[in-house]
């Protein structure tokens, strides 16, 4: 049986919420103020998720990088390994806002997109 | 005196967060010209590093990026017609209000405005204003100035980090640095309690093992030509280090999340009136500066925590400036000093400006109800909040928690104060209910 | 051999830079070599920025002498030269009685120095002179000609002008040992290669008994390290001197002292601590304690919390102390220059006149080169232009468009100057000594992303490999996203 003390982020609160479980088996969840926490703190003990945001390098002179996320949240044991992929990689403008870049990030169904656009066109000149 | 001069009704100072709100929001009021100038290459101000999720969770009940939050107001911006002058920087407001810019395309640039909005933003506290002791190597950054050399520049500052601070920026960083395969030592913070977000310690120190050391403090830079590492040690309840409890940690990176700045160079010279607590220009609640067609907004005027707020109160700054360029805006008889009381930091804004007489504008500038935002000195549980005229309490406002680190409000019934003569109100936190 | 050279100077701190820009006014082939990534030595760049008077030397000195000489000669040169300079004076206030009795005995050693300009004043014209100097002032003295320079620039921009006038200068180069075959100097190893060269004039400052050492001249004496701490304060404090305020000195040390620099920043300091090791430029919290109670005594209102940066020189205490400036005893070429200690910049003028001097003693021959040219212009300060000239230099250079240091308004044109000048910079804090970027309340955390990738750009390297300063004080680790195939 696994005790965890998981600290609630979905306001700022904070109520330091105990559950108890099994694997992804949940037995008891105590300290939660109202039910949003609640349903945080057993997605927390079971499969937390996170939403993974960085930057990719583009082939743009002026703005080298461009920020990305995941679309939703992605399971937190994810993270490095979604991050060796994604440093691999160099896309070229013009991108969309919220273009896919890389469909089913690392096998978790979830795509990674732009978070702003990027214009094509020429480099910086001074 | 430069040969021409460009004429707007409203010409904004920034093109972050706070320049882009009040410019939309000129524009939407009726403002014809309006104009942004802004000396990066490109809008959104510090939005475009800041690459992590949390912003826009109230204004547009989503969870948005920096660059998504800036991409909402600048799509905004292009639609209202407003102009953008990048790649410049103000170099003074002169004494009728002309503003004096330079580009390196089209020169010296003067731009005459019916009212101008000031929205620069801040600058980081750096190793030197908070005295840190040791050598000067290379490898001691600001949070923020790291921040922009990894997001922007794609220039990864260092490998062994520490980091002094516990501040979201600080803590950001920390998860940002892991992430693109540094090793972060250790968050280090002066107070005995997290300067930033619970949210952030969980998702950024937490998730990835990175200890916080609470009641602590940097007291040693080693290395003399690249970091190669620091003292740190616990500190009193003066905040004084006891050396004897000095340790040494090894890394190549010391990141500074000390404390922002306003960053109010144009403001002090332009003549404008400053409060010595928050280091920006005392305001009314319509974002007024001591200078009648100058008014002011977001982290220029008080260091905020949260985008959006920044957003909504730059509203309100942008609305009134085109308010009194076009005439509408009427002045006002009776000003009312905010006063910090007990347990509280600073009251933003500084001065209730009143009519006695309810002139009927009021209300559309916003005036019927004047919101005071303002910080607690210690947190705290159940708090409430008091505001007082005379010992008369005129608005009252209990809250589950407070803390230094997150910024609070009270609204406050301006005809409740019509004609009653008072000259001060004073604001007051206490732990109870 | 890599060079060969008539004179190698090691040492381009003032004393061996101002050597170097005399020798170049004769027909003489001349190399500055120096283990720092710039010229200004160590001392050179973080003193007090005062060229004194002399009234201070210890009299009937060869320092005292060549303090009075150089300060003569600094007027023009910083003319010639476009050097940031005013001669704002000092005041000396005395609080007690004790300290009033004191005045005669510093009253008269000016004399002996020949600084005849030295007067008593009165507290009451002090206090008018200087409103902020603590009201319990009983009287003082009034030394007229002590000045205030840019230390960095007097340096950069003697060295500009000599590399103009034929100079090499070779930086990043460590001098690793000086070869001597029967008696007499022939090369110059550093780290960067071998210089074959007959003349070797060591000033190396801090290291100058090491170099000695390596002909075997240094036996007599050696050198430590007397270390310096300064404050610095924001331009925006509103406690300020317009004059150097200095404390009435003690037989160990001048004392810490008040003066508003070249640039409008209040300066305190310096410390005066003896110490051991030459590498060690750390600031101490219980030192810098002192120097903000000793400057409180003086002015009381100074505003310590406005600091924007502290800082510390390393002065070269010679032991035993004094001026050596000669040729060697044993080695044949090689001449040695030690106990310069507390006025290297006040006496770099003298020194090199007087260097050049005892070489035509010794029968060295030494042919003026009249094409010499004298003159340098400074690089143009957008900052110090009105809206007029503001708007014809950037029309005429669109680089001065673009401001890369808010807080001091330094543009992208003046700092890419900086780097494409003769010795120009090549490290983000050799463009700060240049231009002042970086200088300034946000100390380089706005410009400093900026100005890497410009010297980037103009030095033609990768950006990964630009330094602070010295070798080894690389801004970077790397980048983050390298450039790969696309997508």
């Amino acid at each position: 049986m696994l005790r965890q003390e998981i600290i609630c982020t979905v306001c700022p609160m904070g109520c330091r919420i105990q559950v108890s479980g099994q694997g992804k088996e949940v037995h008891e969840v105590k300290g939660y103020s109202c039910l949003r926490g609640e349903k945080y703190a057993r997605k927390e003990f079971c499969c937390p998720v996170r939403t993974l945001t960085t930057t990719v390098k583009t082939d743009s002179l002026e703005e080298p990088l461009l920020a990305v996320r995941t679309a939703q949240p992605i399971p937190k044991s994810k993270l490095f390994e979604c991050m060796d992929i994604i440093r691999e990689k160099q896309f070229k403008v013009p991108i969309k806002l919220h273009q896919v870049l890389l469909a089913d990030l690392a096998g978790t169904g979830i795509d990674l997109i732009a978070c702003s656009e990027r214009e094509g066109g020429n480099p910086y000149d001074i | 005196m430069l040969e021409k001069t460009y004429d707007y009704d409203v010409a904004v100072i920034g093109a972050g967060p706070a320049g882009l709100a009040a410019a939309i929001a000129a524009r939407k009021q009726g403002a014809g010209r309006v104009i942004i100038i802004e000396r990066d290459r490109v809008p959104g101000g510090i939005l475009n590093q800041c690459i992590h999720a949390g912003f826009g969770l109230s204004y547009f009940k989503e969870e948005l990026t920096g660059p998504e939050y800036a991409g909402r107001f600048i799509e905004q911006a292009k639609e209202e017609s407003v102009e953008l002058l990048l790649d410049s920087m103000v170099l003074n407001i002169e004494e009728e209000g002309t503003i004096v810019c330079s580009n390196p395309k089209r020169g010296m640039i003067a731009i005459h405005a019916g009212a101008v909005v000031l929205a620069m933003g801040c600058r980081e506290r750096t190793r030197f204003n908070i005295r840190i002791p040791g050598s000067r190597p290379a490898g001691v950054y600001t949070a923020g100035a790291a921040q922009r050399l990894i997001n922007r520049q794609n220039e990864m500052v260092g490998k062994r980090i520490v980091i002094l601070g516990s501040g979201d920026i600080g803590m950001i960083m920390a998860r940002r640095m892991t992430l693109e395969g540094a090793k972060v030592e250790a968050v280090v913070e002066i107070m005995d309690y997290l300067a930033g977000l619970t949210r952030n310690k969980v998702q950024c120190l937490d998730d990835f093992g990175i200890p916080l050391l609470l009641g602590h403090t940097v007291t040693r830079i080693i290395g003399e030509r690249r970091v190669e590492g620091v003292y740190i040690a616990k500190v009193d309840e003066s905040r004084r280090p006891d050396l004897s409890t000095e340790q040494f940690i090894v890394c190549d990176t010391l990141l500074l999340s000390v404390g922002l700045m306003p960053e109010n160079e144009l403001t002090r010279s332009a003549g404008i009136q400053m409060s010595e607590v928050t280091n920006g220009p005392r305001v009314n609640q319509y974002m007024q500066t001591s200078r009648a067609n100058i008014f002011a907004c977001g982290n220029v005027v008080h260091v905020n925590d949260l985008a959006d707020n920044v957003s909504a109160e730059s509203e309100l700054a942008g609305r009134n400036a085109a308010r009194y360029a076009l005439g509408k805006f009427c002045p006002k008889s009776r000003e009312i000093s905010c006063i910090a009381g007990s347990n509280i930091r600073y009251v933003c804004p500084q001065l209730l400006s009143v009519n006695d007489i309810d002139n009927g504008n009021s209300a559309e500038e916003g005036g019927e109800k004047a919101r005071l935002y303002l910080r607690v000195m210690k947190p705290g549980a159940q708090t409430v909040i008091t505001a007082c005229c005379n010992g008369q309490v005129v608005a009252k406002k209990n809250v589950r928690r407070v803390s230094p680190g997150e910024m609070e409000h009270i609204d406050i019934q301006i005809k409740a104060l019509r004609g009653t003569g008072v000259k001060e109100i004073k604001i007051e936190a206490e732990e109870g209910e | 051999m890599d060079y060969k050279s008539d004179i190698v100077i090691i040492g381009a701190g003032a004393v061996g830079v101002a050597i170097a820009r005399e020798f170049a006014k004769y027909k003489k082939k001349v190399m500055v070599v120096d283990k720092r990534d710039d010229v200004g030595g160590d001392a050179s760049k973080s003193n007090s920025s005062i060229i004194c008077s002399g009234f201070d030397c210890p009299p009937n000195t060869l320092e005292s002498r060549l303090c009075l000489a150089s300060r003569a000669m600094i007027d023009k040169v910083v003319e010639e030269l476009d050097i940031p300079f005013k001669a704002c004076g000092a005041i000396m206030p005395a609080f007690t009685q004790e300290q009033m009795n004191l005045l005669p005995q510093i009253y008269k050693e000016a004399y002996e120095n020949q600084v005849y300009d030295v007067e008593y004043i009165s507290a009451k014209q002090i206090l008018e002179m200087e409103p902020e100097v603590n009201p319990d002032v009983l009287g003082g003295l009034y030394i007229p000609r002590d000045a205030v320079i840019d230390p960095f620039l007097f340096v950069v921009a003697e060295a500009e002008n000599a590399a103009v006038n034929g100079v090499e200068f070779l930086l990043d180069a460590e001098v690793t040992d000086i070869h001597v075959i029967d008696g007499r100097v022939r090369s110059v190893e550093t780290s960067k290669g071998m210089i074959e060269t007959c003349y070797v004039i060591n000033a190396a400052g801090l290291f100058c008994d090491e170099i000695a050492r390596m002909v075997g001249e240094g036996g007599d004496f050696t050198v430590k390290p007397r270390k310096g701490q300064f404050y610095i304060l924001d331009k925006n404090t509103p406690c300020k001197t317009s004059r150097i305020i200095y404390p009435i000195p003690t037989p160990e040390t001048r004392g810490k002292l008040l003066l508003q620099t070249i640039h409008g920043n209040m300066l305190l300091g310096p410390t005066a601590e003896d110490l051991e090791d030459k590498d060690d430029h750390s600031v101490t919290a219980k030192e810098l304690e002192e120097v903000e109670k000793d400057c409180k005594r003086l002015v009381p209102n100074i505003r310590v919390q406005d600091t924007i940066t502290q800082y510390c020189g390393l002065r070269p205490n010679r032991i035993p102390a004094g001026f050596h400036i000669g040729f060697g005893e044993k080695t044949e070429g090689y001449f040695g220059i030690s106990g310069v200690r507390s006025t290297g910049i006040s006496t770099s003028l003298g020194i090199a006149k007087y260097v050049v001097h005892l070489f035509g003693e010794a029968g060295i021959s030494l042919e003026r080169n009249y094409d010499f040219i004298p003159i340098r212009r400074g690089i143009e300060r957008f900052s110090e232009a009105n809206d007029k000239r503001r708007a014809k230099l950037i029309r005429e250079n669109p680089l001065y468009g673009r401001v890369i240091c808010r807080c001091e308004t330094v543009t992208e044109a003046e700092i890419v100057e900086a780097i494409r000048r003769p010795v120009g910079a090549k490290t983000v804090d050799a463009v700060k000594r240049r231009v002042r970027a970086g200088t300034g309340r946000c100390q380089g955390g706005f410009c400093a992303p900026k100005v890497i990738e410009i010297l980037a750009r103009e030095l033609g390297i990768p950006v990964t490999r630009i330094r602070k300063n010295l070798i080894g004080s690389d801004m970077l680790s790397g980048m983050l996203r390298k450039e790969k195939e696309v997508l």
